[in-house]
């Protein structure tokens, strides 16, 4: 296990000077670290200024010249797979909190087989298995048996389940998961104690050392992000682009990707508290591209079909497309076992509403999608941009 | 412009070119063209493997093995042995049994692991592959992979992908001196100067991959790479003179000295 914790780091980062060189830093300034290229957490923070905001042309021409020459003309395409949507979190943004009165289901494994199989007749070759966090309905054993399933035919496995131990993380990567992403959400602590009301998320600092231990359990690729609309946005990326810095340094032999993902209409309706406008989300990106340079750069399709078209040549190196966000979305796997659950109990549909069965109906998703452009679409659009669409970028040969 | 051996086959060009980072596979296949290139290396990873011809991983298809020497690379690699796992299914899979080996566990500079290389060339060689290794300008490591049996030792000019030219220059040099197998220069060559230098330093080829594939016009820059490896090559055979300080005189001041 590593010795340093970026939870200790994070506490002790100079947060005022960094903010206030976020919030205030003038175009001179912002102009001296574009000509020399960011090279700490305070050049970072002048990226993040209104000054560098006029600036923002030359941003991304150097952000686009950055990601080409590292990463060359390709995106790299991925499906998220959603297996459950149970959860014993409350987290007043997200769709599965427990307390919303969803339709739930988890997905037997034969039928994650056949939503995979789906992704995999798109074209798809790298899948992102997704699942709330409920240890009953989605274990180990569980998240296990579904790698297994898949890893024989599906080139890229990755997870973005419910934190773990070192332990329980161990067996997913023998299994054949090379990929974790765990969204901080805020690393805000005051707004993370306000919004996540009930569960084992609430433990900020736990969630906050997931990377470390996905690393010291073997995966090879680590996403992180923070999802927008919580705090203060330079504050988030700020601490983003930190924790980014940090995991290059300490686990250097994962791949990092950062994720800029903004809040999405879902169930609960709760509304953003803070924008990310358009264009504070162009200069994110870019100053996270010439900050971090080697990181991946993902981008969702929570975001509407112009602006993925305008982010993805700027420093975008990894999106997906076609997503489904509810459990059984890509085949309508697991309608025959809708319900709800209260108190970790299954409540079944005729007791709560009347009605018998589930009929026409489907999984409650974790939030609405934005860009609804099929895949084939999608990567036709990567080609008019220039880039090539890969689908195959890693294969089982590779990991354990 | 002499020929190349390795491994007893010979080439005329002496530019390998590598297929990432293209808009296109379109875009590759012409700046394949025009880049005269007789070894194309492609990363395992990308293809597939499995032989079911999979339409979206078909990058090989587009490569013409009657035309090209088809030299998978084990990028991704972080040990010995996913390396040779890779290689040994590139086999199955029906390519060649050559391989440029390459392991690189620090996916930030892709720089590579010589303890890891060294094992997995050691195994490679011993199971009858034709082994390129990707290594960094270490004399030493070149010399201990010539012993293991390799085809050449591809030593980096800088980090991949970085333009920055050869900034191993004396450690190349080096290399070159003592090589008993072809030495190709694999890395970090951002501008047709660095290929025509590291070819007049005595370098058997050169590697080129980003500097073409992210230029504008591709097939140019490969056209403009082509003629740099030729003219350093030629150059280099001819013998280059020895810089001095001062001139020298075109017409000696003391030829009226002469009988």
């Amino acid at each position: 296990m590593i010795g340093v914790t970026f939870v200790t780091e994070f506490d002790q980062l100079p947060w005022t000077a960094l903010l206030h060189r976020a919030r205030h830093g003038s175009r001179a300034e912002a102009a001296g670290v574009l000509a020399r290229g960011p090279r700490s957490l305070a050049d970072f923070a002048l990226l993040l200024s209104p000054g560098a905001s006029e600036l923002i042309e030359s941003m991304c021409q150097r952000s686009q010249a950055l990601t080409r020459q590292r990463f060359g003309r390709v995106i790299r395409l991925f499906a998220p797979l959603y297996l459950s949507n149970e959860c014993i979190n409350n987290c007043s943004y997200c769709g599965f909190s427990r307390d919303n009165a969803i339709l739930r289901v988890t997905l037997t494994v034969d039928q994650v087989i056949r939503e995979a199989q789906a992704l995999s007749a798109q074209g798809f070759r790298s899948i992102l298995l997704v699942a709330g966090e409920h240890p009953k309905f989605v274990s180990g054993t569980y998240l296990r048996d579904c790698i297994r399933a898949l890893r024989d035919w599906v080139p890229s496995i990755a997870l973005e389940v419910g934190p773990m131990e070192i332990d329980d993380y161990r067996p997913l990567v023998d299994a054949g998961a090379e990929g974790l992403v765990v969204y901080q959400e805020t690393y805000d602590r005051a707004a993370y104690s306000q919004l996540h009301t009930a569960g084992p998320k609430r433990d900020f600092n736990y969630r906050l050392a997931t990377p470390e231990r996905a690393y010291a359990a073997g995966f090879r690729r680590l996403g992180i992000a923070a999802l927008h609309g919580l705090a203060d946005w330079r504050y988030e990326a700020l601490a983003t682009a930190a924790h980014g810095a940090f995991l290059s340094r300490v686990c250097w032999q994962a791949m990092l990707t950062v994720a800029v993902p903004r809040l999405r209409p879902c169930a609960g309706d709760f509304q953003p508290l803070i924008a990310l406008t358009d264009r504070d989300m162009v200069q994110l990106m870019a100053a996270l591209r010439l900050y971090l340079p080697d990181a991946g750069l993902v981008l969702s399709t929570r975001e509407p079909r112009h602006l993925r078209d305008g982010l993805l040549p700027l420093g975008v190196t990894h999106a997906s497309a076609g997503s489904h966000t509810e459990p059984g979305g890509y085949t309508g796997a697991g309608r025959d076992d809708l319900h709800q659950t209260v108190r970790g109990r299954r409540v079944e549909l005729s007791d709560t509403d009347g009605s018998n069965n589930a009929a026409g109906r489907r999984a409650t998703g974790q939030f609405e999608i934005s860009d609804d452009r099929s895949p084939s679409e999608f990567a036709d659009q990567i080609r008019r941009l220039g880039c090539e669409p890969v689908w195959k970028d890693w294969d089982r040969a590779l990991g354990a | 412009m002499s020929t190349l051996v390795i491994a007893g086959r010979t080439f005329r060009s002496r530019l390998f070119l590598g297929t990432g980072k293209f808009a296109s596979p379109q875009a590759m296949r012409e700046a394949l063209v025009a880049s005269g290139t007789e070894i194309v290396t492609v990363a395992l990873r990308r293809a597939d493997l499995t032989g079911k011809g999979d339409p979206y991983a078909n990058i090989l298809e587009f490569i013409d093995p009657n035309q090209y020497l088809i030299l998978p690379n084990t990028s991704g690699a972080m040990n010995a042995e996913e390396a040779v796992r890779l290689a040994r299914l590139a086999v199955a899979a029906g390519l060649p049994k050559w391989v440029k080996l390459e392991i690189h566990p620090d996916p930030r500079h892709l720089l590579p692991d010589p303890i890891e290389t060294l094992r997995a060339a050691e195994i490679l060689v011993r199971e009858g592959f034709v082994v390129l290794p990707y290594i960094n300008a270490d004399p030493i490591l070149a010399r201990r992979l010539q012993e293991v049996g390799t085809a050449t030792v591809m030593p980096l000019g800088s980090p991949i992908g970085s333009h920055r030219g050869l900034q191993t220059r004396d450690q190349l040099r080096l290399i070159i001196e003592q090589a008993t197998v072809p030495v190709v220069i694999d890395a970090g060559i951002g501008a047709p100067s660095h290929a025509a230098e590291a070819m007049e330093l005595g370098a058997d080829a050169v590697l080129i991959n980003t500097a073409i594939a992210v230029a504008s016009d591709p097939n140019r820059m490969a056209m403009a790479f082509r003629q740099a490896v030729e003219a350093g090559r030629t150059a280099y055979e001819v013998g280059l003179g020895t810089p001095v300080d001062g001139a020298v005189a075109t017409s000696p001041l003391t030829g009226f000295l002469s009988p």
